[in-house]
């Protein structure tokens, strides 16, 4: 059990994807399927669709409102982010996604040791209040939620 | 978080949708950076404007529709494509964008913006905030200048969060809006040769230089003379190029570095890092893949050109023409093209084979001529992202280089 502080709030349920480096969306991941395309990043070719993304420190840029919020009106964005560092960019795109389209996208912050002790698990519910309720089972096979 | 009545009642929804949002927006910026007020801003140079998407139509189609208002005078950055001359770009280039940024510029001139569309609205009385005053920026270029040059304080603002600012007319009270957060934290001491002080591309690449080693920092430089608008404009650039420069002094010619000493608001400076010659130079090769050989196309106007910067060009073709090999684009706003024509000097480009494009820009924008092959520039921005978006190979110059390189249609130094 965990909680965090609610930066954007809503509920989702997903398989983990842990990034070992911040990415910025805007350059860095395609909206059309949700896959990260920063070539230099360390995770490049993963996929963040319907996936709890975990994400140290940020890397927002002006783009990405508009990049985060165009994969949630697609269909490939997370289900949810769990970042350290607050980010507006991130919240701005997922707060005009909610407005837009009904599609929700939390995002929770969480201090590094928490988010390296989630790191492990297969897969992570996000609850209204921000508490992260985590499966270790390697069958999980929850659908992610927000897709 | 302070709120005001109207604010706390926008939040509720009491004065439409938009507005709504446009709260929520600005409260979630307070939260996320920890800011407990909002301070007023004058005006705002907005980024959304810019299509980078559906969802970019779409938040725009819904504040109209929903009767958002502005609350300070709101002027665009440069768009995707050139809307006063859509023939420039061929639609077929990407349909959806084209017709998209023709859309925006419908929908936000229909709100009650300012179409300025350009990156450099500080060439402009509207888009130059008095010394003191708050905005709300978005292009990294401006909101360098705006706050080094002309004393002026925003943030960075991204795209979405820069209209609701412009809707609500208040900003998170934090980093470059406090006196605080406008001091220099880092000291760059420029020693360079007499030969490099009077070269024109020194500006540029010391601000790639800046943009590469100050991080979150305000750098401030000391050793450099008096510099005009324009100097201090590639400075601007290039350090929100190659990084994340928001702000930066320059000892005796920016408004908040009188002294060293006013600049780092009296405290002991990290340790100082020297500019020498080598390093300019080892920049500078990082940036041009080009010495020699023929010539595609020179684009100048990165940010968008000054009308200063258009007599010097003018003085330098001295009424020679580009050669026929070549595309020469300059990029500048509505406003310098206006001024072009009141000082008869647009004829004039014209016939020395130079095309002018408006409201955008030539790095990311597809242009009709066509932008392949070898590129000069004197523009440190343009080299730096152009390879990557265009996939061109950079010859990088001075103006003077660029101008005996076009008429040649071959590198020149």
């Amino acid at each position: 059990m965990n909680g965090g502080r609610i930066l954007h709030a809503g509920t989702a349920t997903g398989p983990v994807l842990r990034l070992d480096e911040p990415v910025s969306f805007w350059g860095g991941v395609d909206p059309k399927t949700g896959t990260i395309i920063d070539r230099a990043h360390p995770q490049v070719g993963a996929s963040m669709a319907g996936a709890v993304v975990l994400m140290p420190g940020s890397r927002g840029s002006s783009g990405t409102p508009g990049v985060l919020g165009e994969a949630l009106r697609r269909g490939p964005g997370p289900a949810a982010l769990i970042i350290t560092k607050a980010d507006v960019n991130l919240i701005a795109g997922t707060i005009v996604a909610a407005a837009l389209y009904d599609v929700r996208c939390p995002i929770v912050q969480v201090d590094d040791e928490a988010l390296a002790s989630l790191s492990s698990a297969s897969t992570i519910t996000v609850a209204a209040d921000g508490e992260l309720v985590v499966d270790d089972s390697t069958s999980e096979s929850n659908p992610p939620a927000g897709v | 978080m302070r709120l005001s009545a109207d604010q706390q009642s926008w939040l509720e929804g009491r004065a439409g949708r938009a507005k709504q949002l446009a709260m929520e927006l600005m409260v979630a910026a307070a939260d996320a950076t920890g800011a407990d007020e909002f301070v007023p801003i004058e005006s705002a140079h907005i980024n959304s404007s810019h299509y980078s998407g559906q969802l970019s139509l779409d938040f725009a189609e819904f504040l109209l529709a929903e009767g958002a208002t502005l609350a300070v005078p709101t002027h665009t950055n440069a768009s995707l494509i050139d809307c006063s001359q859509p023939h420039l770009r061929p639609e077929s280039s990407d349909p959806d964008a084209v017709r998209g940024s023709i859309r925006l510029m419908e929908i936000y001139e229909a709100l009650g913006c300012t179409s300025m569309w350009s990156c450099a609205p500080y060439q402009q009385p509207e888009g130059r905030p008095a010394f003191g005053t708050h905005i709300a920026g978005s292009e990294s270029n401006a909101v360098s200048f705006v706050n080094s040059v002309l004393g002026a304080r925003t943030n960075k603002y991204g795209d979405l969060l820069d209209i609701a600012a412009g809707i609500t007319g208040s900003v998170p009270l934090t980093g470059l809006h406090t006196d605080e957060g406008r001091l220099a934290t880092r000291v760059f001491r420029v020693d360079v040769s007499d030969q490099l002080r009077a070269d024109a591309a020194l500006p540029h690449l010391l601000g790639i230089i800046l943009g590469q080693e100050t991080g979150t920092a305000i750098p401030v430089l000391d050793g450099l003379g008096p510099m005009t608008e324009d100097e201090l404009k590639a400075i601007a650039a290039a350090g929100a190029t190659s990084g994340a420069v928001g702000m930066f002094h320059v000892v005796g010619v920016t408004p908040e570095a009188p002294t060293i000493s006013d600049a780092l608001g009296g405290r002991a400076p990290g340790r100082d890092v020297d500019i020498d010659d080598a390093w300019i130079e080892r920049t500078r090769a990082r940036l041009s893949a080009v010495d020699n050989g023929p010539l595609d196309a020179v684009c100048l106007g990165t940010p968008h050109f000054s009308i200063d910067e258009f007599g010097d060009l003018l003085e330098r073709l001295d009424g020679r023409r580009a050669h026929d090999r070549l595309a020469f684009l300059v990029t500048t706003s509505r406003a310098v093209d206006h001024e072009l024509r009141l000082r008869g000097w647009h004829d004039r480009l014209l016939d020395s084979g130079v095309t002018i494009i408006l409201d955008t820009c030539t790095y990311y924008t597809p242009v009709t001529d066509g932008v392949t092959g070898t590129v000069m520039t004197n523009s440190a921005k343009w080299a730096y992202y152009a390879p990557g978006i265009l996939g061109v190979d950079i010859a990088f110059g001075s103006l003077s280089a660029c101008v005996e390189s076009a008429v040649a249609g071959e590198v020149v130094r």
